[in-house]
């Protein structure tokens, strides 16, 4: 987007289709394969990683002129670090089960490159309010496509959504969709359709580009 | 030819280092104790709640519990002491000593598992179990937690002990799916048999440690003032 004015709308949405965090630029595929295995493990992974990306990207972003670049990489991970502590705290304030079934996923946001890579490619450079924009719509499009991974796997691999059984007891769920290597099945097929959609709509913006004289 | 070299930035003094990182640990530190002193009592009330819970479901009968722990000489006295693995004794509504819920943990396919278990001083046996903390593989490891015919083995698992009063009489010991012919056996699960028997070691040494304290005090410690409500 080099030499285009970016409109700050524009900053917000890229993250939920254009730049997608899970199904275009493929980062933090850790968490986003190991805790999606229920849609309410996905979406409360999805929403713990945005409250970190929102706040360490006004951290960094206010902070930005007062970091050295040599110090920049510690200083980020220190305040990533940071607030993953808080959200872990604050996870299990709110509800012990949500943490006991998130395990040791909620600290490993700290090494989740989505956050330390937007904090160095955007907020590092970025005003306050672009970066909140940038972290705030790359935090939704990580949780809906955690969510989407999520859905997929729990319908499939347990029979249910969010917790409500969705078929009768004959239903045989397919429990290898709960497995890790459900996750990559559920991702694949995901990226797949994205990838496809993705395809049609620059086809479709060539047939118009070569249509206008 | 002149090739271009890297662009060239003015040094950062070492003040401004220092300042960013100091500066930024202190922050962080500020942050973390902030969060930590807030959320402190909300999350001990939380794990309290929960060890409550999981003792009302183990032993549905016990109205109040005392926490109690080892003294030096192998006896029982009751403790407030916050430890890792507590033990309870649950009181009827008469104030009668109807059972005793340990907590033991031990080693399972992915990490430590960490269970409850209720001790039945009337029936000599194991009468309810809840697992509190498992990172077994779902949809495999995770069956000890719901599966109907391994939960079943905890409706009265035997734990008599010897004449003696001080080991199990027979070791609690995990068989095969569907090969139980004794009360002091647990039906395995087959897609689960680490698990499963993990589970059965792990209530073997807590049994053996604990039960023959538990018989043996039981009758010190046999009635209750009822709580006043």
């Amino acid at each position: 987007m080099l030499g285009k004015e970016i409109s700050t709308t524009d900053e917000f949405v890229k993250g939920l289709w254009r730049d997608n965090p899970v199904f275009v630029q493929v980062l933090g595929m850790c968490p986003a394969l190991a805790v999606s295995n229920t849609a309410i493990n996905a979406l409360t992974m999805g929403l713990a990683t945005t409250f970190v990306l929102l706040m360490s990207g006004i951290c960094v972003s206010a902070l930005r002129n007062f970091i050295p670049r040599e110090a920049r990489i510690v200083s980020f991970i220190c305040i990533i670090a940071s607030f993953v502590t808080a959200v872990d705290y604050l996870i299990m304030a709110i509800s012990l089960e949500l943490h006991r079934s998130l395990g040791a996923f909620i600290a490993l946001i700290v090494v989740n490159c989505l956050i330390l890579g937007r904090a160095e490619a955007f907020a590092s450079k970025n005003t306050l309010g672009r970066s909140v924009l940038d972290a705030l719509g790359m935090g939704v499009g990580f949780t809906v496509a955690l969510l989407w991974i999520g859905v997929v796997r729990e319908i499939l691999g347990s029979g249910s959504l969010f917790g409500v059984n969705l078929f009768p007891d004959t239903f045989q769920t397919w429990t290898v969709m709960v497995l890790p290597s459900g996750g990559f099945f559920a991702m694949a097929m995901w990226l797949l359709l994205v990838n496809r959609l993705k395809q049609k709509e620059t086809e479709a913006e060539k047939q118009i580009q070569e249509a206008t004289p | 030819m002149n090739i271009p070299g890297p662009l060239q930035q003015p040094p950062t003094s070492a003040w401004s280092m220092y300042r960013a990182i100091v500066g930024i640990g202190a922050l962080c530190a500020l942050l973390i104790v902030t969060v930590y002193e807030t959320t402190a009592d909300r999350i001990r009330e939380n794990q309290e709640k929960f060890l409550a819970r999981a003792i009302s479901e183990v032993l549905p009968e016990a109205q109040s519990t005392i926490a109690v722990a080892l003294t030096d000489d192998g006896g029982l006295k009751e403790s407030v002491e916050a430890t890792t693995l507590p033990v309870f004794l649950g009181y009827g509504a008469e104030g009668k000593l109807v059972g005793a819920v340990v907590t033991a943990q031990g080693m399972g396919y992915q990490d430590n598992i960490r269970v409850l278990y209720a001790y039945s001083f009337e029936l000599d046996a194991i009468v309810g179990f809840k697992v509190l903390d498992s990172k077994e593989t779902p949809g495999l490891g995770d069956k000890i937690e719901k599966e109907p015919h391994f939960l079943a083995n905890f409706e009265r698992l035997d734990a008599t002990l010897t004449m003696d009063n001080d080991a199990l009489l027979n070791p609690i010991v995990t068989v095969k799916q569907g090969q139980k012919t004794e009360a002091w056996q647990l039906d395995g699960i087959t897609g689960a048999t680490i698990t499963s028997d993990a589970i059965g070691k792990i209530l073997n040494a807590s049994a053996n440690t604990w039960v023959p304290v538990l018989k043996q005090n039981s009758q010190a410690f046999s009635r209750r003032e009822p709580a006043e409500d």
